[in-house]
């Protein structure tokens, strides 16, 4: 008999025995419509389970007494006794089909058409015919005696009950053993309690065990103490009990495979496939209630490989491979956690598909996608809304698919990752813990307080310095700085292994004030620091607390009701010394920072989210001034925005209006101070002049960024890895080994003139030429889009070619484009080419910009046909150029209409 | 912890034999001089001073939780509640557990006083004039032989908003 079965019948045992009372209840009180649902419910119940085993006896004769009930319910009939009658006799049927069935594992062969077109006649409103007993079953079991209702500990019955483990010879082998075994009652073997007793006892284990511990730390005081013996014994049967405790709860996870080969059998008939299915390690235990969650996500998992990674058999001949797919379900232990793998051989996923449905749903960019390995771009099923499948099948497909899957596996604590090959299969590996009633959890202590925070998200301790003057050079040697928080802002981040980590301090993001506040690190002061490194989905970041303790297992207890709306805290617990201490959320903490918004592409997989300049030659790298200014942050600008580096004296800024301005080159040049303030005790004024030259204007403008101090010119890669925080600064990016922050020149401009990008185009009054920019990178759109404009253009920005197609063939027009070289899928040889083929912009001038500029390779440009090929931030190159190119646009133009 | 239950509530004075004749019995405990009374089948501690831990970003009138008999029991700052100036720092708290939606709380007190069975004739609706925590949190008076009980109402008490902050 299988478990499905078992359950079956230990559940319906306990409904008929509370529709029982249940009717007699209603006979006496016929409008008690509460006893009525709870009856209707019971034997609706029966009815669908009994259809679901395929028991047609039962599900006949408990369909009549439904559709008896049903009417009463409509308030068709009342509940007469002869009704009631009727209804307990179809019971009675039941039982003893169900006692049949108990003992023999079928469902005995048997005639119910009497009693069928009895209760069919009650259920019309016809007096019912003489209700004839039972007529003897053809299998005699002479008036079976209703089976021993089961011990209910539970007082309320509708509560969720568990069953308690019950290592039992299945009643159907029992039942021959025992001579006229009819007793056997399916339930006899296991006792239900309810949840809510399990749990006091959980408590008062947990209570017993503090208490133990108390009195251990008491007896280790005093030597050869009488109590010494029986403590130690009573510390045993402590420990045997909790893990006895414990071990009510747990479950081998077969259980709740129990379903999947009939899933499994339905899907290769719905979808005509031969599926084979692997269980292994179905005794593998865990806690009822982990078992309980991942049910459901499993069998969507399975229905999934099924559906999906599985191929036809005529696909899998072709590929070479046996006509029946195989799903291997694989759980074991490792650790405190329990992984369950689940593998097909089909397919793979294919990372093709996954990319163009990820464009079209516009879940990431090309370009994003282009940085990305092909495991991160799988792992894009995971997201909210993705469903490669073509067609929506009634299996899967819905589009509520893995990301549900991945949220319910993460609400446990557990996480999810895959693994495909093309042609090979996938494997998606769930590690979820053991329970959720206790986790490990690392005890930390930030402002005279403690916390705990799950093992789990744990992902390493850093102890790294703050303060203090980095050692020299540290700018061409990074590895000399060792752990070293920066400053960006005053906000804390941290270079680890040349990823940038954020940084949170605990104290902080709790509010927590410290008793006597410590003295404030000072810039030249060593600080050592504490820093949890945690992992929250794709993000890592870190915590600074004050000290680490140990690792201890802790019981987790939600927090209470008033607390809840604290997204920081996931629970709270009783440490061993009795102390009450608030677990930490780190997905809580990382939305509160900021952390997770951050998106999927700054994955740990130690790729830079924004590439830039992309790869590793040589040309790839870009001028970059490094300036300091406030406090000891470095900040940086792309050299070729900057027209000069001038420092001025301190006599020579006056005031106009309310701002500084100095005398430059005939001419009144607006100063911004980058700190907000002018530090007018400095005898030299270091100043970035920020020109604007036109042409065909009166005077250029200009403005003049105040700082405090010039520090170096570097080439490197300019790679933003942190988006700014605050205005005036484009992102973070790590240039010469350190953190440093990168300015928006563009809000400086404002900043001097806040029309600075539209007066011109307005006080001019002339026509704006419409040029369009293709460009991967968020970076350099911001960066060039601003120039362009501010030099009277009409500018339209796209992050690829494909985009700058689809204008192209909806006919938007154009005097000139501006593209880039480096771009993921189409580069922008082959876009020029496209242009250059056919439609309404094949004699534009386009321009192209890039880091490299060889010779060979502004050949290679003019080949490919770009008519111009220009250096990225070589502003004034590009402006120049562009200005030739549309002049020699109009020229031809005129040439043509001439 | 037992040891630092003052009273067990329930055995200070007989609730078996629940207010007849028109008594209702009250636990007295005194907040900033003023005498209140909390119904004594409301509560079911007492405790002397608890080792509280301290919940960052909770609403002020947590005072933080304590572990009693390994049960996490939130402390709300009775003080705090009623608008009242905190304690002088070093004070000794003594707290009276009730429980609220299957949540235990633990109410921070100055002191808790005797058990107390009064007639019921003697209560008296809230003056008009009371500040507005005490008349929400006050659902009456008793007049005492020469000074006033205030009687709390413990669900009005712990039915904290935790509208997010």
């Amino acid at each position: 008999m299988d478990d499905l079965l078992q359950d079956f019948l230990t559940e319906t045992t306990e409904s008929l025995a509370e529709a029982d009372l249940a009717l007699v209840k209603l006979e006496q009180e016929p409008g008690d419509t509460a006893t009525l649902s709870l009856i209707f419910r019971l034997v609706h119940t029966i009815k669908g389970t009994c259809g679901f085993l395929g028991l047609p006896r039962l599900e006949k004769v408990a369909h009549s007494a439904e559709n008896v009930l049903g009417r009463v319910r409509d308030g068709a009939l009342t509940a007469t006794p002869d009704l009631i009658t009727g209804v307990l006799l179809a019971l009675d049927r039941i039982k003893a089909i169900v006692a049949e069935l108990a003992a023999s594992g079928h469902e005995p062969a048997g005639d119910d058409t009497a009693l069928i077109a009895n209760l069919d006649a009650i259920s019309e409103g016809k007096q019912p015919a003489e209700a004839k007993p039972a007529p003897p079953a053809p299998a005699p079991s002479p008036s079976p005696p209703p089976p021993p209702k089961p011990v209910l500990v539970s007082s309320a019955p509708p509560e969720p009950v568990v069953l308690v483990e019950a290592p039992v010879v299945a009643p159907a082998e029992a039942a021959p053993a025992e001579a006229g075994g009819s007793d056997a009652s399916p339930a006899s073997q296991t006792i239900r309690v309810g949840v809510d007793v399990l749990e006091n006892l959980m408590t008062l284990v947990s209570e017993l065990v503090l208490t133990r511990n108390q009195l251990l730390q008491l007896a280790r005081h005093q030597d050869n103490s009488a109590f010494t013996g029986p403590l130690q014994r009573l510390s045993h049967i402590t420990s045997d009990l909790q893990e006895g405790v414990m071990k009510t709860r747990m479950q081998p996870i077969g259980i709740a495979w129990n379903k999947l080969p009939r899933i499994v059998r339905d899907l290769s008939r719905e979808l005509g496939k031969k599926i084979d299915l692997v269980m292994i390690g179905a005794e593998t235990e865990l806690d009822r209630q982990v078992l309980e969650l991942i049910k459901d996500p499993l069998t969507h998992m399975i229905r999934n490989s099924g559906d999906h990674g599985l191929e036809t058999p005529a696909e899998r001949r072709a590929a070479g491979k046996s006509e029946t797919g195989r799903i291997t379900l694989n759980a074991f232990h490792e650790g405190g956690h329990i992984v369950i793998e689940i593998n097909d051989d089909g397919r793979g996923l294919p990372v093709d598909r996954i990319k163009a449905k990820v464009l079209s749903k516009g879940l990431a960019t090309e370009a994003e996608l282009a940085a990305m390995s092909d495991e991160a771009i799988q792992r894009f099923i995971f997201r909210a809304g993705f469903s490669t499948a073509a067609a929506i099948t009634a299996v899967s497909g819905r589009g509520v698919g893995m990301d549900v899957v991945k949220t319910n596996i993460e609400r446990i604590g557990g996480t999810i990752d895959l693994k495909s090959k093309p042609g090979e299969g996938t494997i998606f590996t769930i590690k979820i813990p053991l329970t959720l009633a206790i986790v490990s959890a690392l005890i930390v202590q930030a402002a005279e307080e403690r916390f705990a925070i799950p093992q789990i998200s744990v992902v390493e301790l850093v102890r790294a310095r703050e303060g203090g003057t980095p050692p020299p050079n540290d700018a061409t040697n990074p590895d000399s700085t060792g752990s070293r928080v920066e400053r960006i802002n005053g906000v804390p981040v941290l270079r680890l292994r040349e990823r940038l980590l954020p940084l949170v301090g605990l104290d902080e993001l709790l509010q927590l004030s410290p008793i006597a506040a410590p003295p404030k690190p000072h810039a030249n002061v060593e600080n050592s620091l504490t820093i949890i490194v945690v992992q929250v989905g794709p993000n890592q970041m870190g915590l600074i607390v004050d000290r680490v303790f140990d690792t201890e297992e802790i019981v987790v207890k939600p927090v209470a009701p008033v607390l809840r709306h604290i997204s920081m805290f996931s629970g709270n617990t009783i440490l061993g010394d009795g102390s009450v201490i608030m677990i930490l959320d780190p997905s809580g903490i990382a939305r509160a920072s900021g952390v997770a918004g951050s998106g999927e592409s700054r994955t740990s997989n130690a790729q830079p989210a924004l590439a830039v300049v992309g790869t590793s030659s040589e040309t790839d790298r870009t001028a970059m001034l490094l300036f300091r200014t406030g406090t000891d942050d470095i900040n940086a600008v792309p050299l070729g925005l900057v027209a000069r580096l001038e420092n001025f004296e301190r006599s020579r800024i006056e005031v106009a209006a309310g701002n500084p301005v100095t005398q430059y080159r005939g001419r009144l040049m607006r100063l911004v101070p980058m700190s907000g303030l002018l530090d007018l005790s400095k005898e030299l004024q270091s100043v970035l002049v920020f020109t604007d030259t036109q042409q065909g204007q009166s005077g250029d403008r200009r403005m003049g960024l105040v700082v405090d101090e010039i520090v170096d010119v570097v080439e490197d890669y300019l790679n933003i890895e942190l988006s700014g925080a605050r205005e005036g600064i484009l992102g973070t990016a790590i240039i010469a080994g350190r953190a440093t922050d990168v300015i928006d020149t563009s809000y400086w401009l404002t900043q001097a003139d806040p029309n600075w990008f539209d007066m011109k185009a307005e006080g001019t009054g002339q026509h704006r030429p419409r040029v369009l920019v293709v460009e991967d990178s968020d970076f350099f759109r911001q960066m060039i889009v601003p120039v362009l404009q501010s030099n009277g253009y009409d500018v339209t920005a796209v992050p690829d070619a494909a985009r700058a197609l689809a204008l192209r063939d909806v006919g938007a027009p154009f005097e000139a484009i501006v593209s880039d070289i480096e771009m993921p899928d189409m580069d922008g040889f082959d876009f020029v080419k496209a242009v250059r083929a056919a439609g309404s912009w094949q004699h534009l001038p386009v321009i192209a910009l890039s880091g490299r500029v060889s010779a060979q390779d502004v050949n290679r440009g003019r080949d490919a046909g770009f008519t111009d090929y220009v250096g990225k931030f070589a502003k004034d190159g590009l402006l120049t150029s562009l200005r030739q190119c549309l002049a020699l646009g109009k020229a031809e133009a005129h040439r043509l209409v001439a | 912890m037992t040891d630092q239950t003052m009273l067990a509530a329930r055995s200070g004075a007989s609730p078996d034999v629940p207010a007849s004749g028109g008594q209702d019995v009250f636990v007295t405990l005194s907040v900033d001089n003023q005498l209140c009374g909390i119904p004594v089948l409301a509560v079911r501690d007492v405790l002397g001073p608890q080792i509280i831990t301290r919940i960052p970003l909770a609403p002020p009138e947590v005072a933080g939780s304590l572990n009693l008999r390994g049960r996490i029991v939130t402390a709300i700052d009775l003080r705090r509640r009623l608008g009242l100036q905190p304690q002088p720092h070093g004070a000794i708290q003594m707290s009276v557990v009730a429980e609220q939606g299957g949540e235990l709380y633990a109410l921070l007190v100055d002191q808790v006083s005797e058990v107390m069975s009064l007639p019921r004739g003697q209560f008296e609706r809230n003056p008009p004039t009371l500040s507005a925590e005490w008349g929400r949190y006050s659902s009456g008076i008793y007049r005492l032989q020469g000074r006033l009980l205030a009687v709390l109402d413990i669900s009005r008490l712990l039915a904290l908003s935790h509208a997010p902050v």
